[in-house]
C-alpha cells in the first residue's frame, strides 16, 4: 500500500508543509468565489478552524485568497469547516447591530456516515470501515446522485470522501445556495426512506403506489445487492444474522428468505414489498436531516485533513466509482513525503522562474508541488468540477445577453 | 390604507379593473372612504362568517355535504344585501374591505392572527374548491402563479410515473384534466412527503392538487401581512372612532345579548334549584351550587351570575331577595348585605351609578376575560377547570364515560363553547343541539325550549302533524307548556337529584 505511516504526532510539523506548498489555494478560492458574481461572496463566506489542543474558533472570513493563505498558514488548523455566506463580514460579527447578521446561502449539502449503518453490517462497527462495507457508499452515491440530477435538476455536484468513515455531497448550482431552511429539509426528507431508531426493527415501509424515486433507487440496491449483501456481509451466514432478517417481516406470515439468482426472494403468501424493503434496509442511504436542513450548518472542507486518520478529503470521480478505495486515499504523511523526493527536470525551471513575481513564482512551485504527489489526480478532478460550473455560468450570461439582445 | 371618513366616495367605472375576479389573494388594501356604519357592518358580518367556518370545521367532516351546505348558506347571507339584489361588483368590494378590516381586530397576538389565518384559509379553500376550472387557472394566472400545464404529449409519455407518484390519480384523469409544472421550491409539501412526481426541478401536480399549493401561498402572504399590520397598529388604535370598534372585535360576540329582559317574573325563586340542573349552562349551575353551599360567591361569580339571572328573567326585586337570603344564611347579617351587596345588586340592573344596564355575559367574555383564581367559582368550566376535575364533574353529573370523553377531546381542542354544547345535547338526549352556543343565556332559552316541547328534534314532526289536524290545540301553548313543562321537570328532577 503506497501509504506512509501516518502518526498524528506529525501533523505539527506536517501541516504547516501542507498548507505551505499543497494545498490547492487558487482552485478553492475560484471555487468559492463562484465567478464573481455575487458581491463578496468570499469575503462573507465562514470558515470555522479547530486548532492543535482542539481550540476551535468560529467566524473567520478572509478578504483575499493572498489573506486565506496567510492565515491559514499561521494558523495551522488540524480541522477546517465551511459555513455559510453572510450578510457581512463573519469576522466582523460583533460590529453589527444585533439581528441583522444573517446566514444568507450555502450549498445544498448531505453527509453520509458509515456508523449510522451499525444495525445492518456485519463486518465492522462506530468509526470503522473496510472494504465490505464501502460497498454502502457507492450505492449511496449512486442513488442520490442520480435523485439530485435527475428528479431535482441540479448539475453541480461535488462528491468528497471526509477522511475516515463516510462520504459527504456539495450541491453547488445556484439555486440550491439558495434554498430556503423548509426547502432542505423537504428535499433531504424526499430522499429518506429509512425511519426508526434503535427501537424500531422494521425501518423501511412501502406501500402501493410505489414511487418513481424508490423504484431508481431499488434497481441501484438490486444491482449491488447480492454481491454486498450476500457475499460480503453474509447475511445468510449465521442463524443469528438470519433472524435479524426474518425480524424485518410481519408476525402473521409464514415464509422464509432465499436466494433465488441475483435477488433476495421472500417466499410469502403475502402481496406486500418484503423483499424490497429488506434490501432498503440493508442498503438504501442513511442521510443526517440535520445536517442538510441549516443554511448555518458548518460542514468539512474538501481538501482538510482528518487528524485522525491523516487522510486528505478529497473529491471522489464518479466516473471511477467502482474502483474508488478509501484506502487508496493519500495521508499527509505521504503527500510530504513525496514531496521531498527530488526530481531531476525542475531544477532548470527553478532558474528561470527565480526572476518572476515572488507570489507568482509561489504559486507555481505550488502547481508543480502536488502535481508530484498522489494528490494530483484529485486536484484534476476537482479542476473539472469547476470547468464545468465556469462553462454554466459563461452559459446563462450568454442567455441573459442574448434575451436583452446585447452584442 | 386611508382611514374611514364621512361620505362614501367612488372611482366610478374603474369597479370592473379594481375586482377583476370573484376570489383574491386581499394583497393591495382598499383606498375609498366608506362610512363608519358600513366599516362596522362588514367586521361583524365578516366575522360571523368565519366563526360558522370555524363551527363548521370541527363539527363536520370537511367537505362533507353538511358542512358544504351549511357554509354555503352562511356565505349566501354574508354576500346577501336586503335590498333587490347585490352586484357582483358590490359582493367583491364587501369581501375585500371587510377582510381588511378584520385584519386590524387580529393582528395584535399570536393566537388571534393563528385563528384568523386559520378561518380565511379554510374560507379561501372552500371557495377556491368551488370555482369551475376555468376560473381556477384565471386566478392561477391574475395573481402570477407561475404554474404551467403540461402539454399533452408530454403528459402522455409520462403517464404511469404521474400515476405512481400522485395519489387518488387514475389514466382517465391524467388525460382529462391539467398537470401543472412547478418549481419544486413551491410544492414542498407535496416533495418532503414524496407525493409528486419530480423531473428535472420540477414537480408535477394534478390539478386537484393545486389548491395546497394555492394555500400555502395564501397562508404566507397573509401571515407577512399580518405581521406589518400589527407595525402600523398603534396609529390606527389612536383613532377615537375605530380603537372601540376594534378592541371589541376581536373578543366580538355577535349574537343576541339579552340585554332585554323577556319574560320577567316568569321564573319563580322557588323554580331555580330545579331549573340548575336541567337549563342551566355547566358554568351557571357550577355558581349556582357554590352558593348555595358556600352562602357566598366573590365579585365575578356575582357578576357573572347575576346577570345571567337577570337575562333569564329574574326582576330586580326577586334578585335582591335571592342574593340576600342566601348570604344571610352565611356570614353576612341582613343590614350588612343592605349596605354592601344590595347596591351592587341594583347597579348590575342599571338603578345606580351612571345606570348602564349590564348585559349578561356571552361564552367569549366568560373564557376569555377575568380567569378564576382559587376561591372563585366563575369562568368558563370547560375552559378553566382541570380536565380531571371537570371528568369528575361531568361524571357526578350523570353524564356517559363517552360522553365525557368527546367533551375532553373537545377541550383538548380548545373548542369550549363546543364542548358546552356537547354538554347540552347529553344532558338533554340529542344527537344535534341545533344551535351554535356563544352564549349562556341562549343555553337556557334553547334549554327551555327544548324541554317545553317546543322545538324538540323527535318531537317535532308529530308536531307539525298536530298542528295542522288540531289548529286549536297550539292556540295556548304557554298554559299547555307549563302544564307540560312542570310534568316533564318532576320526571327530570329525578334524573338530576343525586349531585
Amino acid at each position: 500500500m503506497p501509504t506512509s505511516d501516518y502518526d498524528p504526532a506529525c501533523l505539527p510539523d506536517l501541516l504547516p508543509l501542507y498548507y505551505r506548498r499543497l494545498f490547492p489555494f487558487s482552485q478553492y478560492y475560484r471555487w468559492l468565489s463562484y465567478g464573481g458574481v455575487s458581491k463578496n461572496y468570499f469575503q462573507n463566506r465562514e470558515f470555522s478552524f479547530t486548532l492543535k489542543d482542539d481550540i476551535y474558533v468560529r467566524y473567520q472570513s478572509f478578504t483575499t485568497q493572498n489573506e486565506l493563505e496567510k492565515e491559514m498558514q499561521k494558523m495551522v488548523p488540524y480541522k477546517i469547516d465551511i459555513g455559510a455566506v453572510y450578510s457581512h463580514r463573519p469576522s466582523q460579527h460583533n460590529a453589527v447591530k444585533s439581528g441583522t447578521f444573517q446566514a444568507l446561502e450555502k450549498e445544498l449539502v448531505f453527509d453520509i456516515d458509515m456508523t449510522d449503518y451499525d444495525d445492518v453490517r456485519r463486518c465492522c462497527s462506530a468509526a470503522d470501515i473496510c472494504s465490505k462495507c464501502w460497498t454502502l457508499m457507492t450505492i449511496a452515491i449512486r442513488i442520490l446522485d442520480r435523485a439530485l440530477r435527475e428528479d431535482f435538476g441540479f448539475h453541480h455536484l461535488l462528491w468528497v470522501y471526509s477522511g475516515r468513515r463516510g462520504v459527504h455531497c456539495w450541491v453547488c448550482d445556484d439555486a440550491a445556495r439558495k434554498l430556503s431552511v423548509a426547502a432542505r429539509s423537504a428535499v433531504a426528507e424526499y430522499l429518506s426512506l429509512i425511519k426508526g431508531g434503535e427501537e424500531t426493527v422494521r425501518k423501511v415501509v412501502l406501500s402501493d403506489p410505489i414511487h418513481p424515486f424508490i423504484n431508481h433507487s431499488l434497481s441501484v440496491v438490486e444491482r449491488y445487492f447480492c454481491q454486498y449483501a450476500i457475499v460480503e456481509q453474509d447475511i445468510l451466514g449465521s442463524k443469528e444474522s438470519v433472524d435479524k432478517v426474518l425480524a424485518l417481516l410481519p408476525e402473521d406470515i409464514l415464509s422464509f428468505p432465499v436466494v433465488l439468482g441475483a435477488q433476495l426472494t421472500v417466499i410469502s403468501l403475502s402481496l406486500t414489498y418484503f423483499d424490497k424493503e429488506i434490501m432498503l434496509q440493508y442498503c438504501y442511504p442513511r442521510l443526517d436531516v440535520n445536517v442538510s436542513k441549516g443554511v448555518n450548518h458548518l460542514l468539512k472542507s474538501p481538501f482538510s485533513i482528518h487528524p485522525k486518520t491523516g487522510r486528505i478529503s478529497v473529491p471522489i470521480d464518479l466516473k471511477e466509482l467502482n474502483t474508488f478505495d478509501p484506502f487508496e486515499v493519500p495521508t499527509i504523511s505521504l503527500i510530504c513525503e513525496e514531496l521531498e523526493r527530488p526530481r531531476a527536470d525542475e531544477a532548470e525551471d527553478d532558474d528561470v522562474k527565480d526572476k518572476e513575481n515572488e507570489q507568482e513564482a509561489g504559486e507555481r512551485r505550488r502547481i508543480r508541488d502536488y502535481k508530484r504527489t498522489s494528490l494530483a489526480k484529485y486536484v484534476k478532478v476537482f479542476d473539472r468540477f469547476l470547468e464545468a460550473m465556469a462553462r454554466s455560468r459563461k452559459g446563462e450570461m450568454l442567455q441573459k445577453s442574448d434575451l436583452q439582445k446585447d452584442f | 390604507m386611508q382611514f374611514p371618513g364621512r361620505r362614501k366616495k367612488l372611482i366610478g367605472s374603474s369597479q370592473n379593473d379594481l375586482y377583476d375576479h370573484c376570489l383574491q389573494f386581499y394583497g393591495q388594501p382598499p383606498l375609498e372612504n366608506i362610512s363608519l356604519t358600513e366599516f362596522e357592518t362588514f367586521a361583524v358580518e365578516r366575522l360571523k362568517l368565519l366563526k360558522t367556518v370555524e363551527n363548521l370545521g370541527v363539527s363536520c367532516v370537511k367537505n362533507s355535504e353538511q358542512y358544504t351546505k351549511k357554509l354555503d348558506a352562511e356565505i349566501s347571507k354574508f354576500f346577501f344585501n336586503k335590498e333587490d339584489g347585490i352586484s357582483e361588483y358590490e359582493k367583491r368590494r364587501k369581501d375585500h374591505i371587510s377582510h381588511f378590516i378584520l385584519r386590524l381586530a387580529y393582528c395584535q397576538t399570536e393566537d388571534l392572527r393563528r385563528w384568523f389565518i386559520q378561518q380565511e384559509m379554510d374560507l379561501f379553500r372552500y371557495r377556491f374548491n368551488d370555482l369551475h376550472s376555468k376560473h381556477k387557472t384565471d386566478f392561477l394566472h391574475k395573481n402570477n402563479l407561475k404554474y404551467e400545464t403540461v402539454s399533452a404529449e408530454e403528459k402522455k409519455s409520462l403517464q404511469d410515473k404521474l400515476i405512481a407518484s400522485s395519489y387518488g390519480l387514475s389514466g382517465t384523469k391524467v388525460e382529462e384534466h391539467d398537470v401543472y409544472k412547478v418549481p419544486f421550491q413551491d410544492a414542498l409539501d407535496l416533495v418532503r412527503t414524496r407525493k409528486v412526481y419530480l423531473l428535472a426541478g420540477n414537480a408535477y401536480i394534478p390539478h386537484h392538487e393545486i389548491v395546497t399549493i394555492v394555500l400555502n401561498d395564501f397562508r404566507t402572504r397573509l401571515s407577512k401581512a399580518l405581521a406589518m399590520t400589527a407595525r402600523s397598529l398603534p396609529a390606527v388604535q389612536s383613532d377615537e372612532r375605530l380603537q372601540p370598534l376594534l378592541s371589541h372585535l376581536s373578543h366580538a360576540y355577535v349574537g343576541q345579548d339579552y340585554s332585554i329582559q323577556k319574560n320577567i317574573g316568569k321564573i319563580s325563586l322557588e323554580q331555580i334549584d330545579a331549573l340548575s340542573g336541567k337549563s342551566f349552562p355547566l358554568c351557571m349551575r357550577h355558581l349556582h351550587k357554590a352558593l348555595r353551599e358556600n352562602h357566598h360567591l366573590r365579585h365575578g361569580g356575582r357578576m357573572q351570575y347575576g346577570l345571567f339571572l337577570k337575562g333569564i328573567g329574574l326582576s330586580l326585586e326577586q334578585a335582591l331577595q335571592f342574593w340576600r337570603s342566601e348570604f344571610v344564611k352565611g356570614k353576612v347579617d341582613a343590614d350588612k348585605f343592605d349596605k354592601a351587596y344590595a347596591y351592587s345588586v341594583r347597579h348590575m340592573f342599571g338603578k345606580e351609578g351612571k345606570r348602564t344596564d349590564y348585559t349578561p355575559y356571552s361564552c367569549m367574555k366568560v373564557i376569555l376575560s377575568n380567569p378564576p383564581s382559587q376561591g372563585d367559582y366563575h369562568g368558563c368550566p370547560f375552559r378553566h377547570s382541570d380536565p380531571e376535575l371537570l371528568k369528575q364533574k361531568l361524571q357526578n353529573y350523570k353524564v356517559s364515560p363517552s360522553g365525557t370523553n368527546q367533551i375532553l377531546e373537545l377541550v383538548k381542542g380548545m373548542h369550549y363553547q363546543l364542548a358546552c354544547q356537547k354538554y347540552f345535547e347529553l344532558t338533554h338526549n340529542v344527537e344535534d343541539a341545533g344551535f351554535s352556543l356563544n352564549h349562556p343565556n341562549q343555553y337556557f332559552t334553547e334549554s327551555q325550549k327544548l324541554l317545553s316541547g317546543g322545538r324538540d328534534i323527535k318531537k317535532e314532526v308529530d308536531m307539525s302533524q298536530r298542528s295542522q289536524e288540531n289548529p286549536a290545540s297550539v292556540t295556548r301553548p304557554s298554559q299547555a307548556n307549563s302544564k307540560q313543562a312542570h310534568e316533564e321537570m318532576g320526571d327530570l328532577d329525578s334524573f338530576f337529584q343525586d349531585e
